[in-house]
């Protein structure tokens, strides 16, 4: 693992006078999988919606890939990828045409996005339903194709935004496993998820609670610290002195 | 208190539901543990009358869920996924709503929601769509009972939620299976199952498997081993080349490993591994999960389907 | 350029996978010019037309034969007195009545001037300025003809015209009542079937089918809130009508009240229609605004006469509820039209309205397929 490819300092977010975000400070390392946890409501999707490019922030400092996330938000979003539950893909179109539609998006030129399109597809299992409409693929298909897609143009950092949601444990898993794949590769993984099992896949993990991190480091350095031997347990007792939490 | 016998159902040409037989006793907290698109809310839906089966019956409370819809539909408690409230109704309105269309007040059975609603009154003047997903989900709770139900069916009630929700959510029904109501739940959190007295493992409309879950994971036959090593990715995939592997999957920290045949050879494992560079391997016996079980049985399916 | 042609090529591709917005997208213009092309008229044909003749001479039935003979006219009734010319109006159809005085042709000969009383229905004036203009131009003729053939010195046939219930011919008399009638389609229909349909949408009606509500409890429900607010809308425009616009009011307005809120009817049984057909609220607004507001707007007589329209048009008119409630709504305000007068239109709204009662209460789904 190598230099940072995120770095937040005091990163913090207000809507008028609730804040969102509060004084957010970590880096995460080029290759590394960084586990995003935390309740709904803690400040989860702002963050990574500053982090892409998509929010500005109200104070502190954040740079993703070198690049600045005030001032350089367009590049951003050029070098990275992105994935969440509830969208990425087209359902009126067919999973070839989801592909080349992506490829031309990022700008790949065409003899690489053949060649990529038979990697995806191969590798996806797609091969007797390339020309389908995605809306009739399981979740599970759906998902691993909408992964594949967002690392299409080899992006420096991935965020995955809680991707496995709902799929067979067998899917999951291999989802992880492309995860790891992606990793060994070079690129960073930044992931959120509900299941804790899934936290202690990642290098190192981050929770939040009432718009701060309360937790940074490794699952076992955690686990150690919490005197407890389940992530899930760690979460609770952080999650059970949130008081933004419910309501 | 409910019986499935031979269900099926198919939308167009999409078999939803393979022969579906099962029986739940009153005052049971019954699970039913798959993934998306494997056929719960189908199942939920011809339980609460909404959908008719194709073929095959279903009684609830001894009537049946075609013809007897009325009588049926009065007794029963529903939270649909998605937690179907009112977004610009505030939280008293939505229970009170709710209770009026069953016909009751929220003083009636204030006992019985207590557990529940008394950690929502504070913000009974919130409206519903200004929740945090947890709070609509005891919300949702709370409407499905107001009526005092003999049956609940929750479908995917923990979807989408953080982990101590969920957590507080099946404290709740364990408290509301104490007042005896019987309790249908359906999610596709395998950990969840544990919380259960039986549960059906369902995948691909299909039912792979019923039973208490200490029972199910009991069938599982072969010796379950738990590996561990310096590098997980690198010993995931050393793993899936040993000749030997039957089932290889991460589960956190750990590699769950079973071997083909009935007995295992960890010692060959373990040199194995070594050749393929796995430095600081440890491999313990362990007693295996639902997960596992639900993995297992996939698996089965999936061998049995190729032939 | 080559992400921006990608995003092009999907929307393309989006549109066209999405038939139901295609039928819409092609279909709809298509609709459109045919209405607009057909119904919008500015030559008259067909108008039915009375003719009291009180003199019964060579020159009347010749002029009479004229008016017959020609596109524009279809004489429809022919009376004794004149007594019965109000009743005629009244009764609906007929767009005018040309009298001629007694002894017509005697006068025409002896004083080489003779009446002819060119009554019109004025509530639309539009129509009513060409079918008196056709009139006087058929009347001109026969007097140059006269003219050149006999020896009437000066011959004068002088048409006088008298426009019935709307003398100042004022547009505003003419819209306010079909904008009744579109304003109630607007809010009872269109609102009613979004409003349903977005229960669907939602997944509440999942909840709301398994409770003890039944389906017409559901309907009522939901039907109730609009039916409030459509008379009050009703209340607000004849309100506007008389106080600014000066629009008036000659019948009776229980009788009014009692026919609008058949009418309300009517579009609240057509609204829930439309809702247990559509499963979202898209689907449901665009179905009420092509299949309902666009032809209550063109075919129901609201600014284009029906009468103009070709045959296949004026067919289609029998079925849109709101003409007939134009018809019973401007009998009342601009002719003081009492209950014997409307009662066969208020008989086929009321036929309407409970023909699409019993249709939506079947097909409202006690289940979700």
């Amino acid at each position: 693992m190598g230099d940072p490819v995120i770095q937040t300092e005091n990163l913090t977010r207000k809507f008028g006078d609730f804040t969102a975000v509060d004084n957010i400070s970590f880096d995460v390392k080029k290759g590394e999988i960084f586990g995003f946890l935390g309740a709904n409501g803690a400040g989860k999707t702002t963050a990574i919606r500053m982090l892409t490019g998509l929010l500005t922030p109200t104070s502190g400092t954040a740079s993703v890939s070198g690049h600045d996330v005030y001032t350089q938000a367009e590049s951003i979003k050029k070098n990275i990828g992105y994935m969440s539950q509830k969208f990425s893909l087209y359902d009126d179109l067919t999973c070839e045409e989801n592909i080349r539609f992506y490829g031309g998006i990022y700008g790949i030129p065409d003899k690489e996005l053949k060649s990529k399109m038979e990697e995806v597809i191969e590798s996806v299992g797609l091969k007797d339903v390339r020309n389908k409409l995605v809306r009739s693929l399981p979740l599970g298909w759906k998902q691993k194709l909408a992964f594949s897609i967002a690392i299409l143009h080899n992006p420096r950092i991935v965020f995955l935004d809680e991707p496995t949601g709902g799929v067979d444990p067998v899917t999951r898993r291999q989802f992880w496993e492309k995860i790891y794949e992606v990793s060994n590769q070079g690129i960073t993984v930044f992931v959120t998820t509900h299941y804790m099992d899934e936290a202690e896949y990642c290098d190192r993990i981050s929770i939040m609670v009432d718009g701060r991190i309360d937790a940074l480091g490794t699952p076992d350095a955690l686990k150690q610290n919490y005197d407890t031997d389940s992530i899930e347990d760690v979460f609770i007792q952080l999650a059970r002195s949130a008081e933004r939490g419910d309501g | 208190m409910v019986i499935v016998s031979e269900v099926h159902k198919r939308f167009g040409d999409k078999k939803a539901l393979k022969n579906i037989t099962f029986k739940v006793e009153t005052g049971e907290l019954f699970g039913v543990i798959g993934p998306d698109g494997a056929g719960k809310t189908t199942l939920f839906r011809i339980l609460n009358t909404l959908l008719i089966p194709d073929e095959g019956t279903a009684t609830v409370l001894g009537k049946d869920v075609n013809v007897d819809y009325k009588e049926i539909r009065p007794l029963l408690g529903y939270m649909p996924g998605n937690f179907s409230l009112y977004k610009d109704l505030t939280v008293e309105e939505n229970m009170k709503f709710f209770a009026s269309v069953f016909g009751t007040t929220i003083e009636a059975n204030y006992e019985l929601v207590k557990p529940i609603y008394s950690q929502l009154e504070k913000f009974k003047n919130r409206l519903a769509g200004d929740l945090s997903g947890g709070m609509k989900q005891k919300l949702a709770l709370s409407c499905a009972l107001i009526h005092k139900p003999k049956l609940l069916l929750l479908d995917e009630p923990t979807t989408g939620v953080d982990a101590v929700s969920r957590k507080e959510f099946w404290d709740m029904l364990k408290i509301l299976k104490s007042e005896g109501i019987t309790i249908i739940v359906s999610t596709p959190y395998m950990d969840e199952a544990n919380l259960c007295d039986r549960v059906a493992l369902i995948q691909e409309g299909e039912i792979m498997q019923i039973d208490s879950p200490k029972a199910i994971v009991e069938t599982f036959r072969k010796p379950l081993f738990g590996l561990k090593a310096e590098n997980t990715y690198k010993l995931l995939k050393a793993l899936k080349t040993y000749p030997q592997a039957h089932s290889v999957h991460p589960f956190g920290e750990y590699i769950h490993y079973t071997e083909k045949g009935e007995s295992s050879n960890t010692e060959a494992l373990k040199t194995y591994l070594f050749e393929q560079g796995i430095r600081e391997l440890s491999i313990n016996n362990i007693k295996p999960h639902i997960e596992d079980s639900f993995m297992e049985l996939m698996q089965s399916k999936q061998e049995g389907k190729h032939g | 350029m080559k992400s921006f042609s990608g995003f092009v090529i999907k929307e393309f591709k989006q549109i066209y996978r999405d038939k139901r917005t295609l039928t819409v997208l092609f279909g709809m213009p298509i609709i459109m010019l045919v209405l607009f092309g057909f119904a919008i008229r500015n030559e008259v044909t067909n108008a039915q037309i009375g003719i009291l003749d009180l003199s019964k001479d060579e020159v009347t039935r010749t002029i009479t034969q004229k008016l017959k003979a020609s596109e524009t006219f279809e004489v429809r009734a022919y009376l004794q007195t004149y007594e019965e010319v109000e009743g005629l109006f009244r009764q609906g159809n007929i767009k005018e009545v040309v009298v001629f005085e007694a002894d017509f042709q005697e006068k025409l000969v002896r004083e080489g001037v003779a009446d002819v009383q060119v009554i019109t229905d004025a509530t639309d004036p539009n129509l009513a300025n060409l079918v008196q203009s056709y009139t006087a131009n058929i009347i001109r003729d026969y007097v140059r003809e006269l003219n050149e053939n006999e020896n009437i010195q000066q011959a004068g046939i002088t048409p006088q015209v008298r426009m019935m219930y709307n003398p100042e011919l004022r547009s505003v008399n003419l819209f306010v009542p079909g904008l009744i009638a579109v304003i109630l389609m607007l809010i009872s229909a269109l609102m009613t079937s979004i409003s349903i349909t977005r229960e669907k949408e939602l997944g509440n009606m999942e909840i709301l089918l398994v409770s003890p509500l039944k389906p017409y409890h559901i309907i009522v429900g939901k039907v109730l809130p609009y039916l409030v607010l459509s008379i009050v809308n009703v209340i607000t425009i004849l309100v506007l009508a008389k106080f600014v616009f000066q629009v008036p009011f000659q019948g009776s307005y229980i009788l009014f009240f009692t026919e609008a809120i058949l009418f309300i009817l009517t579009a609240l049984a057509l609204g829930v229609f439309i809702s247990t057909a559509a499963n979202n609220q898209q689907t449901a607004m665009m179905v009420s605004l092509a299949g309902l507001l666009l032809p209550t707007v063109l075919l129901s007589g609201f600014i284009f006469p029906v009468s103009s329209m070709p045959i296949p048009l004026q067919w289609i008119s029998h079925v849109i509820p709101a003409k007939w409630f134009l018809i019973i709504v401007r009998g009342i305000m601009l002719k003081g039209s009492e209950f014997i007068f409307i009662w066969k239109e208020t008989l086929i709204l009321t036929g309407i309205t409970l023909f699409f009662i019993i249709l939506s209460l079947k097909k409202f789904k006690v289940r979700l397929q």
